[in-house]
């Protein structure tokens, strides 16, 4: 009897993990379905599906998830939604989602590639494109907006918020330009500094 | 048959080294993309051009988009699961392994610091590949560069913006892939 209830309760647990790894792949694929660019394009949609909606993660994490993104080597998109994936279920997770975000694309083009020839050339694509790419830049400015009031707090951030920005700007009108990875990475050794820092004049404060 | 066997394996060989050195996603892929079409000859240099537009105008992210049209050039469709499947598992091991040593000293100060300065320093990259996309959409730049200010600005698509812009603010329960969508039917409309 005793072995028994454990089973069940065993497999009460393996039927949530399977009922969330098939949301998170139905989140991504409609994620990927609607993501035109690059990674930072798909923030505004899950900021709205998984902040908003489902609560399965705040605007502090999901930025997380974008920094360490960004300088860990591969596809941005990809690895953010990987980190969520495993942060929701594990390794099982993370391959839901990966695969969901992926499927919807993948369909489109092998379709394009067999029967649309010239698909980016045409007129109305280009215009439609044109209108999501309008789109596109007001919904990460709304997001963005959203995600300040958790992230960008205090002084310090801000300062390194300029700092990051005018660095990465400058690598798109000057010859030579700072890795991004290497910003990221000097921005998180700025927050070791600084905190270490802070804890010395606590800590002198207190000894006065 | 072995040798359509080698092929796959090549190409998965290919594209997990892409998703594994790849820093910065998207374009990044790009130079992988030719050294495959100059040393393996499965496509042209000309062949990655029509990659990189197909996989901007399609969704999805444009590193996987390029690896799937790759993959499938090369060996089928079967070649674009392939390309695909190989670009995801590095990052996949990647981010279980990155995220594993997160959690195991999520509550150390030191960590909290990092974070502290990665948090903004990710915010300013996301408003930068913002702008990057703005730029080339709110203004023709060759007419800037020309001096032909009064066709530098693209008044169609600011206007557009700026009716997202309330649209979002006002209609706060309509989810962003609907003006995604209604953004795409105006582009078409207004012919941007």
């Amino acid at each position: 009897m005793h072995c028994k209830s454990t089973r069940t309760r065993s497999d009460d647990n393996m039927k949530e993990k399977l009922k969330t790894c098939l949301e998170l792949f139905w989140v991504f694929l409609r994620v990927g379905a609607m993501t035109f660019g690059g990674g930072y394009a798909m923030l505004p949609i899950l900021q709205r599906e998984l902040v908003e909606k489902r609560r399965w993660t705040t605007d502090e994490e999901l930025t997380d998830y974008y920094a360490i993104g960004q300088c860990t080597p591969g596809i941005i998109a990809l690895n953010v939604s990987t980190f969520i994936g495993r942060s929701k279920a594990g390794l099982p997770g993370a391959v839901s989602a990966a695969v969901g975000f992926e499927f919807v694309p993948l369909i489109i083009i092998l379709i394009i590639s067999v029967f649309l020839e010239g698909f980016a050339d045409n007129e109305y694509v280009q215009h439609a494109l044109a209108g999501i790419n309008v789109c596109v830049c007001v919904l990460i400015l709304n997001t963005l907006l959203k995600l300040r009031k958790s992230t960008l707090k205090g002084a310090f951030s801000l300062v390194v918020f300029f700092a990051v920005f005018a660095l990465a700007a400058m690598g798109k009108f000057l010859p030579f330009s700072v890795p991004l990875p290497v910003l990221v990475i000097a921005a998180a050794l700025t927050g070791i500094i600084a905190g270490q820092i802070k804890e010395k004049q606590k800590q002198g404060g207190k000894a006065e | 048959m072995i040798h359509q066997a080698m092929i796959y394996l090549q190409l998965f060989y290919e594209f997990f080294k892409t998703g594994l050195l790849a820093v910065g996603g998207g374009l990044a892929t790009l130079p992988f993309l030719n050294a495959m079409a100059e040393n393996h000859g499965w496509f042209t240099v000309e062949d990655v051009s029509t990659m990189i537009a197909v996989a901007e105008s399609t969704p999805g992210a444009i590193g996987v988009n390029m690896a799937t049209y790759a993959g499938f050039i090369t060996g089928g469709v079967l070649g674009a699961v392939v390309a695909v499947a190989a670009l995801t598992a590095p990052a996949i091991i990647i981010i279980m392994l990155v995220a594993k040593f997160i959690d195991q000293f999520k509550t150390s100060p030191l960590m909290q610091n990092a974070f502290s300065g990665l948090r903004p320093a990710s915010m300013a990259l996301i408003a930068m590949a913002g702008l990057g996309v703005a730029i080339p959409t709110f203004f023709d730049t060759a007419a800037m560069q020309a001096g032909n200010w009064s066709a530098a600005f693209l008044w169609k698509a600011m206007i557009l913006a700026v009716a997202i812009f309330l649209g979002q603010k006002f209609l706060k329960k309509i989810h962003p892939t609907v003006f995604i969508l209604i953004a795409a039917v105006a582009g078409i409309v207004l012919k941007l």
